[in-house]
């Protein structure tokens, strides 16, 4: 939570809050969020069906604010090429396909459809977001992008989706291998973390070299 | 089948991004310059290398800490264990890697040597205002 309210104080000290508004409608959508299920939590207990509501649901919101800013960065990334609303037109595509799609998987097998359909899509909106930060990093390298800030949250954001499918899908091969509920905490934190970090060593102006950033030079 | 695929690739994925994210953080430091104290305490000559990782580290811990550097250390210290496991394990089947890990491990030295020069800077600028007090 700390590193939630240092990005967003940062943002705000550096100027940086409404050229990377998403981000932090994110984290500040993560901070509320924290704060409701520890409400409820207090209140209902772990066991509670409101409870299991509140998390699924407010996870659900949470994975779709988190697509919507990875739209946001690729929106940027191809901006000086006039394709920012086209890309946002794919998005909002991927983004009802995904949703029909979940809806069509639970529908047929699931009683409790309300909750069922929440984690379905979250699970599914984190493998789409995935791959879309993985054309959006290959347009980075191919349109040789600099701008170090951008290039780390595209990064981050890069490394919290592959990890959060990755531990998904290995919950669908192998349910008692629960990785997922330890990896909760610490990706929470990370991405965050490594925002704040980025807001605060890099200002608007920073650029890499992008031959330094492929993970095996040609 | 669909999962095995999608963690199949995510695994693949995170590595990449890994390594890129990593890479990215040493690649902010390669344009600054290891400072004259730093090459008199740790005795690197002109650049840094691989096997000069640990001997900055452990000064490192010496010094008082800057929050703003700790988990960017941090990472890189993961990057530099992951570099040593690769050469441990791959290096023995393709030299090419050896000498990408061993290029990879200097850039984490020169980060660390670059984030004990910022710290010796700092310990300076407490040690003078202490004086001046």
């Amino acid at each position: 939570m700390g590193a939630g309210v240092c990005f967003v104080a940062f943002s705000v000290i550096r100027a940086s809050f409404l050229k990377y508004f998403f981000l932090n409608l994110y984290v500040v959508l993560s901070l509320f969020a924290d704060l409701l299920r520890q409400s409820i939590l207090r209140f209902y207990g772990v066991e509670s069906p409101q409870y299991s509501y509140a998390y699924y649901y407010t996870d659900c919101l949470l994975t779709i604010a988190l697509f919507v800013a990875v739209i946001s960065l690729a929106s940027r990334v191809f901006a000086e090429l006039r394709l920012a609303k086209y890309v946002r037109f794919v998005a909002v595509l991927l983004l009802l396909g995904t949703a029909g799609f979940s809806y069509a998987v639970v529908a047929q097998s699931s009683e409790r459809l309300g909750t069922t359909f929440a984690v379905e899509l979250s699970q599914n909106l984190y493998f789409v977001g995935l791959v879309l930060t993985y054309l959006l990093w290959g347009a980075v390298l191919k349109l040789q992008e600099t701008r170090t800030r951008l290039v780390q949250m595209i990064l981050s954001l890069g490394l919290y989706f592959s990890a959060y499918a990755g531990s998904y899908a290995l919950l669908n091969l192998a349910p008692k291998y629960e990785v997922v509920q330890y990896l909760a905490p610490i990706l929470g934190c990370f991405l965050p973390v490594s925002w704040a970090l980025t807001i605060m060593r890099h200002t608007e102006d920073s650029r890499l070299t992008p031959a330094r950033l492929v993970a095996v030079p040609r | 089948m669909m999962a095995a695929f999608i963690l199949a690739f995510s695994l693949l994925t995170l590595l990449m991004f890994f390594v890129s994210y990593c890479r990215s953080l040493t690649a902010s430091s390669l344009h600054m310059s290891i400072s004259e104290d730093v090459r008199d305490v740790t005795g690197i000559q002109v650049r840094a290398a691989g096997r000069d990782y640990t001997r900055v580290m452990q000064i490192l811990q010496l010094c008082p800490d800057r929050p703003e550097d700790r988990s960017g250390l941090q990472i890189v210290g993961a990057y530099f264990s992951f570099l040593n496991l690769l050469d441990q394990g791959f290096a023995r089947i393709s030299p090419a890697v050896r000498t990408w890990a061993e290029e990879e491990r200097a850039s984490c030295a020169h980060f660390a040597a670059v984030a004990l020069g910022r710290r010796i800077a700092l310990n300076r600028e407490m040690l003078a205002q202490q004086v001046e007090l």
